[in-house]
């Protein structure tokens, strides 16, 4: 089905079960731990042994030799793969460094080998008994000291960000020269870690030819391109099945070693072989957020009308590697006739920098949000009331081109009345509730919304039930059930008639899961097959198609009614399609649009910063499923108050890695970290995105709110820190007194 | 991990001790008969009996092996999760005597006569266990593999309320123990839930305490 013009009225309308806020389909499996995770799949394969990989112990340079005879010998030990058994294997898609092969490192921790053993304890013990031999090589490792050796690029996160080196609009040097009131700062992200809950794993089974791949992934068909690019072989040769993934945030977009890893130990072993990535080579062996060094200007008049706005970043990645896009949403967030926005990129010998939840935006917004504040501030304006003043219907360097919906407006005012922002004293360090120093912080959140052409196979059986079919990934986000939503809406049945099968390459291919771009195209994919269906089945029946109605597992044309079972009594209906779009996304930008609300005390002798209050509202088109969607956001809401108070790779910039790989010293936020959360979804629809008029939400909930508690805490205790993440060292020696 | 060979007859002594301890006599099975001066050493088993979701289950076991994955890669029970595989995470909670624990930080050979509770002992997706149906019911979970030791650490949780173990924000300790908001997430600290189900955990768990949510 092509997508080409705006969606007019259609059976999703309906919102019989599209809308509603649904308990998960496969809850009672995930809460009951019968969900079948990559390495858990004990019945897909007999006779399964275990790989163990091994990472580099160096950041860069050559190995000269790999002695594995005592590894060998080590009881139970099947076969071992090196490096060194193999030239560097091809990339696969985005990949910036090699995922095994060759003598070359180019990063800590990067696989050099895998060990196969009977058990895990054996290939362990194994792994620990191989000698390498480095020829190590000097790197880079420090942005802030390679910074100035930048170069302009640019880049495209893939995932709805992106951007030339530089991007102008009007004459941005000139406007901010002779603006009345300017604002020129700098701010810093950190390197950061997706660290979802489960490690890469992949079970890998060659049968001749033919190779499977139980794993963990996001996008499924990228993977089985990818492998069969990196491993020389057919793309029909592979398959890739992933119905349960333990958290991704963009760690799994793209196939990583473990999978490499897996086939070739299977090849080598002759039988089939279980790898999981260990804790502590997540962090170095597969991909992080890179850091950036932003700075922000802008000129305004003094009622703060902008009138110039730039923003600039510079990161650093491998050579192949590409830039953070922290400067993308600052092309479409505010109005202003002089624009300028702009990526510099360094090379740095740290392990690949790639997407994370809202790459681009997520430290982007991080920045640009505290600048608006400070900006905000030096007018004597109110936060809010700024952002309102400077709020766009079109795309502010292309007044041409309308937003498709925008009401970032509403999100504001809303979240302001909700959050009773009115009582916030505007001078900080004002407020105190016993020992803590309390303040009130607000951003704006924004992220685009992406279409992607997404794949759907659904089968209406002789029991009346309809399966779908799908490659698309349900990665927490909820996809099973807004998936189910859609064709029980579509077919006229309840939730209950509906099967979802998901991540298996035999599948139609979709959009999979990433860029918050899964939920309203997978949907919208799922939709197009099931207007096949419904076709299908109204020719079975010999209805004329134009007045059809399903409702209630019946089918009904003028005043005939018959089940839809009736339709399959005589062998299954199977109807396929996919939803691909036309240029509607390039004549009007669509995006998604939050107001974050953030309370914090900080406590006046410590500094040590608590989270009191949280408050999104958000505009994301047609919410198909409010629980799922709320979930989605409050864990944007959670990764965002890491983001602003504690996550950071701690880089050792002698020896070239990420000291805090493991969860106890990459801090991320626990229960005690995080208090109720609230989320609030406008009611609206945008019928550009697709015929289900939704948009993504999983990403949104992240952007801005880092800044929002980062505006919290300045107006809690009146100290700027313009690095994240906000610890308290970086409050302690400019605390006001405690007196 | 480092070789043992040169201290093989003391770790021999070491296993000897403690599988004279034990209840049930677990001997290291397949060390024995092995020249000590051959080659790689051998992985050293012993027999392991422990009652798992109320079924007694025998197991031999090399003796590294954690409980974790005598739970997952032995009896294929899989619902409790390895997440960092050091204590770090929660993931791998399990019910253990009945205290909760990180299974990952235990070897199965320590424990010997133990009544374990896993995810799957809980409930069933047919049947499920009140914590259950309330992580549901409140979507307190969102890629579900954190979910099983939330669960798990849950339950527990609720039950060392209500027995009276205090923890670090109990505030006081003579009086009865409340099932707060500040006590549920002291607790469950320990559990990481990176998709940030954390809010819905708190409403499933205040619900199931039976306090209004």
């Amino acid at each position: 089905m092509k997508f080409d013009t705006p969606a007019g009225q259609n059976p999703i309308d309906q919102l019989k079960v599209v809308g509603k806020a649904t308990d998960r389909i496969d809850g009672k499996f995930k809460t009951t731990g019968t969900a079948p995770y990559a390495y858990e799949r004990h019945d897909v394969v007999a006779n399964q042994a275990y790989g163990y990989v091994l990472g580099a112990g160096i950041a860069k340079g050559r190995i000269r030799a790999i002695d594995t005879a005592a590894a060998k010998a080590s009881p139970g030990v099947v076969a071992i793969v090196t490096t060194l058994d193999m030239p560097a294997l091809g990339l696969g898609r985005m990949n910036a460094a090699n995922l095994f092969g060759g003598a070359q490192i180019q990063h800590y921790h990067q696989a050099i080998a895998v060990v196969v053993a009977e058990t895990f304890e054996q290939a362990r013990a194994a792994a620990f008994l191989v000698k390498v031999d480095y020829a190590r090589e000097a790197g880079q490792f420090d942005l802030e000291a390679v910074a100035s050796s930048a170069k302009p690029v640019p880049g495209d996160s893939g995932e709805g960000s992106g951007g030339g080196s530089e991007d102008r609009a009007g004459d941005f040097e000139g406007a901010f020269a002779s603006a009345p009131v300017t604002f020129d700062e700098t701010y810093t992200t950190p390197d950061e870690s997706h660290a979802m809950m489960e490690p890469h794993a992949t079970i890998a089974a060659w049968e001749g030819d033919k190779l499977t791949l139980w794993t963990s992934n996001q996008m499924i068909a990228w993977t089985k391109g990818s492998i069969a690019k990196i491993l020389s072989i057919p793309e029909a040769s592979i398959r890739v099945d992933s119905p349960y993934i333990g958290g991704g945030f963009g760690g799994k977009l793209f196939v990583r070693s473990d999978a490499v890893v897996a086939a070739l130990a299977a090849k080598a072993a002759g039988r089939p072989v279980k790898v999981a990535l260990t804790r502590p080579l997540v962090a170095n062996n597969t991909t992080h957020r890179p850091a950036t060094i932003q700075r922000i200007r802008i000129g305004a008049t003094p009622d703060g009308t902008i009138t110039a706005i730039a923003h600039e970043s510079t990161s650093g990645n491998l050579p192949k590697g590409k830039p953070e896009t922290a400067v993308d949403q600052t092309k479409l967030l505010y109005a202003g006739a002089n624009r300028l926005t702009a990526m510099k990129l360094a090379h740095l010998d740290l392990p690949e920098g790639n997407s994370m939840r809202a790459p681009g935006e997520a430290p982007g917004l991080m920045a640009l949000e505290i600048a608006m504040d400070e900006m905000a501030e030096k007018l004597g304006m109110d936060p809010v009331a700024f952002r309102v003043r400077n709020d766009t219907q079109v795309d502010p360097g292309h007044p041409e081109r309308p937003f498709s919906h925008r009401n970032l407006v509403g999100c504001l005012k809303l979240g302001a009345e909700t959050f009773n922002w009115s009582a916030r004293n505007p001078k900080p360090g004002q407020v105190r509730d016993g020992r803590w120093l309390v303040g009130i912080g607000m951003a704006a959140g924004f992220r685009n919304n992406l279409l992607m052409k997404s794949g759907a196979r659904v089968r209406l059986g002789r029991d009346g039930i309809v399966t779908v079919e799908t490659d698309m990934t349900d990665i927490g986000t909820g996809s099973y059930t807004i998936i189910a939503q859609t064709a029980a809406e579509m077919m006229g049945v309840g939730l209950d008639k509906v099967v979802v099968r998901l991540g298996d390459s035999s599948f139609p291919v979709s959009a999979g899961s990433g860029g918050q771009f899964g939920a309203n195209n997978s949907t919208a994919g799922v939709y197009a097959a099931c207007v096949q269906l419904r076709e299908a089945v109204a020719q079975r029946l010999g209805f004329n198609s134009a007045d059809v109605a399903f409702a209630d597992g019946q089918v009904r044309s003028g005043n005939r009614t018959e089940t839809l079972a009736k339709a399959a009594s005589d062998g299954e209906l199977v109807a396929e399609d996919s939803i691909e779009y036309g240029d509607l996304a390039k004549k009007q930008q669509q995006s998604t649009f939050a107001g974050h609300f953030v309370e914090v005390g900080v406590d006046i002798d410590t500094a040590e910063i608590r989270v009191r209050r949280m408050l999104a509202v958000c505009a994301a088109g047609r919410i198909l499923n409010p629980k799922s969607a709320r979930s989605q956001v409050i864990g944007g809401m959670t990764m965002g108050v890491g983001g602003a108070l504690m996550e950071e790779l701690a880089v050792d910039t002698k020896r070239g890695f990420f000291v805090n790989h493991d969860l106890a010293g990459y801090e991320v936020p626990v229960h005690a970290d995080i208090p109720h959360q609230e989320v609030i979804f406008l009611d609206e629809v945008d019928p550009q995105s697709s015929p289900m008029k939704a948009k993504g939400v999983g990403e949104l909930g992240i952007c801005g709110v880092g800044a929002a508690v980062a505006n919290a805490v300045y107006n809690a205790t009146g100290v700027r820190v313009r690095s994240y993440p906000i610890t308290l060292d970086k409050l302690l020696g400019q605390m006001p007194d405690a007196a | 991990m480092p070789s043992f060979g040169e201290n093989e007859l003391s770790r021999r002594d070491v296993m000897a001790g403690a599988t004279a301890c034990a209840a049930l006599a677990a001997v290291p099975a397949r060390a024995e008969g092995r020249p000590e001066t051959a080659g790689p050493e051998q992985p050293v088993l012993a027999k392991v009996s422990l009652t798992v979701n109320g079924q007694r289950r025998e197991l031999e076991l090399d003796t590294r092996t954690s409980l974790l994955d005598a739970a997952r890669e032995h009896l294929h029970l899989t619902g409790s999760k390895k997440g960092c595989d050091h204590g770090q995470c929660g993931a791998c909670t399990m019910i253990v005597d009945g205290r909760r624990i990180n299974s990952c930080l235990t070897l199965a050979v320590m424990h010997q006569g133990s009544e374990i509770t896993t995810i799957e002992g809980l409930g069933q997706p047919d049947a499920l266990h009140p914590m259950q149906a309330a992580f549901i019911k409140h979507d307190g979970y969102q890629c579900g593999y954190c979910t099983p030791g939330q669960i798990c650490s849950g339950v527990a949780v609720l039950a060392e309320i209500k027995a009276g173990i205090p923890s670090h924000v109990t505030v006081d300790l003579n009086a009865p123990m409340q099932v707060t908001d500040a006590e549920i997430r002291e607790r469950m600290s320990g559990n990481i839930c990176r998709c940030g189900a954390y809010s819905n955990i708190v409403e499933a768990m205040t619900e199931v305490a039976g306090r209004p949510a």
